[in-house]
């Protein structure tokens, strides 16, 4: 389950678990975590916590509502983001249970019994067989309800930026910088190769066209080529460099 | 059956366990015969979900096959007007079902066993579009990629209430979380839409194995640079959602639109057709 861990000038005050659909932060004492400070709203924000996702939301407090130092109206919790109200920092986390997610857990499909409004109610979820996840106060079922740390898309990360030089025909001189994953070159209609920039390097492939690349005088095959630092491209009658950039 | 959809239509398929599981529970088929492509993405403990996924793709290509010999699925059906190609495709997916679902309740090792589908049936200068679950069918048309189906799954209803934003969704611990599933229950809504299709269209049929990996725009940036050599863009989209982690199984089946292929009407077009 995911909580928060409340300190005040790095002294750690309190430990409080997300078990609540809504938890409300603020300095009224009917707040579920009342923060006794001035420069604390009566109602100043609030946590909702859907299976594992969590969202801070600041109510129109005065001084607003902090996270990682950015101030946020509404905000999805990732795990380690420090909220600030007031001097208070409240540090989320939302780690994997020791022992109960394994890395085949990530990603894994799984169904959904309860509709989102149910969900959102208080709900009590159908009973159907094993694949029942039960989200309201509840543990789960059958299923292992994996707890994975944050799965975000990324694109491969790259070790170093590269450009192509062209060194003949009308563009001569021209540089083209490879930021991005996948790089055309060529005609299309007459010849076609992409430079794919990959965790571990760059690399050109021939896409269409008779003709295949030339790379530093000799043809290449339908394979894909890993490119080195200083490599000549020749490609639909142009002559190219591929060279790594120093930043 | 129209003769010229085998050579207007261009297929190809890739598919990959990924980098950290060790079964590959989805599975692909393409029919070119027919204009068909289908992709189910198995769920389910152990090895289940490769039944589950299998099945369904075994009965639609059968039954699909089956139907295509004496149905046209450009007619359009008696009772409310859609052509007979989404009743096909609809009857079909709920027979897909019913087969999981009597599997899994006789099979104590398969049950709660389930899995999501996609299939696109192309006739008549259309497709025909049915899903259930999170795997999807998107459109390339003049450099421009669009989403065609819309996920049942927790995420998308979240951001259709207004409730998380698209950006937002990116950074939700609730991936996969899918609100309808073929083979959990006794009866499944598949949603069905028929769609124009244009010459030059190119259509991405992928599990969120892809989808979950890679962002649209690579998506994007990768097939309208590769669509000349469509095996190699398939495979390059696997090795992206590979390069990017590959936490799932990745499927992807590329059909590219070549050329017209209306359905011969009136007697002489058919007769035509029958000779060519």
């Amino acid at each position: 389950m995911a909580k928060l861990i409340m300190s005040l000038d790095n002294a750690l005050i309190r430990e409080v678990p997300l078990d609540k659909e809504r938890i409300t932060i603020g300095r009224k004492s009917h707040n579920d975590i009342q923060i006794d400070n001035l420069a604390v709203s009566g109602e100043h924000a609030l946590i909702v916590t859907i299976l594992n996702d969590s969202f801070l939301e600041d109510l129109g407090s005065t001084n607003g509502t902090l996270v990682n130092g950015n101030p946020i109206k509404k905000h999805i919790l990732q795990s380690n983001d420090v909220v600030e109200i007031g001097k208070y920092k409240l540090k989320y986390l939302n780690e994997a249970g020791a022992g109960q997610a394994t890395v085949q857990d990530f990603e894994k499909t799984m169904v959904l019994r309860a509709p989102l409004s149910k969900i959102s109610g208080a709900a009590t979820a159908d009973n159907f067989g094993d694949t029942q996840i039960n989200p309201v106060g509840g543990t789960t079922t059958t299923q292992s309800r994996p707890q994975p740390t944050v799965v975000e898309v990324t694109r491969p990360a790259v070790g170093k930026l590269a450009a192509i030089q062209i060194l003949t025909g009308t563009s001569a001189g021209k540089e083209l910088e490879l930021t991005k994953n996948l790089t055309t070159l060529g005609k299309p209609g007459v010849q076609i190769a992409v430079i794919t920039r990959r965790p571990h390097g760059y690399f050109l492939t021939h896409v269409e066209g008779v003709n295949y690349p030339v790379l530093n005088g000799k043809q290449l095959d339908a394979q894909a080529q890993q490119l080195n630092d200083h490599d000549v491209i020749e490609l639909a009658g142009v002559k190219m460099e591929f060279f790594l950039k120093v930043t | 059956m129209a003769e010229n959809l085998t050579t207007s239509l261009e297929f190809a398929t890739a598919t990959d366990p990924g980098m950290v599981r060790s079964h590959n529970e989805d599975s692909i088929a393409t029919e070119a015969e027919i204009g068909m492509a289908v992709l189910a993405d198995g769920m389910g403990g152990y090895n289940a979900g490769e039944v589950a996924s299998g099945i369904a793709v075994a009965m639609l290509t059968a039954e699909m096959k089956q139907a295509l010999q004496s149905h046209e699925p450009h007619r359009l059906a008696a009772s409310g007007g859609e052509p007979m190609a989404a009743v096909l495709v609809r009857e079909n997916s709920g027979k897909a079902n019913a087969a999981i679902y009597q599997t899994a309740q006789s099979q104590p090792q398969y049950a709660g066993m389930g899995t999501t589908l996609v299939v696109a049936l192309f006739f008549d200068n259309q497709v025909t579009v049915g899903h259930i679950g999170d795997s999807r069918l998107y459109r390339l048309r003049k450099q421009e990629l669009s989403q065609v189906t819309r996920d049942h799954s927790l995420l998308q209803e979240q951001i259709d209430s207004g409730m998380l934003t698209k950006e937002q969704a990116r950074y939700s611990q609730n991936k996969n979380l899918v609100t309808r599933a073929v083979g959990i229950d006794p009866n499944v809504e598949t949603e069905v839409h028929t769609y124009d299709v244009e010459k030059g269209d190119l259509y991405l049929l992928c599990s969120d194995g892809l989808s979950d990996m890679v962002t649209d725009e690579d998506i994007q940036e990768t097939l309208d640079a590769m669509r000349g050599n469509l095996p190699l863009a398939a495979q390059q989209l696997v090795q992206l959602a590979n390069d990017c982690g590959g936490r799932d199984n990745i499927s992807v089946i590329l059909v590219k639109v070549l050329d017209d292929f209306a359905a011969p009407r009136g007697w002489l077009a058919k007769l035509t057709a029958w000779f060519r």
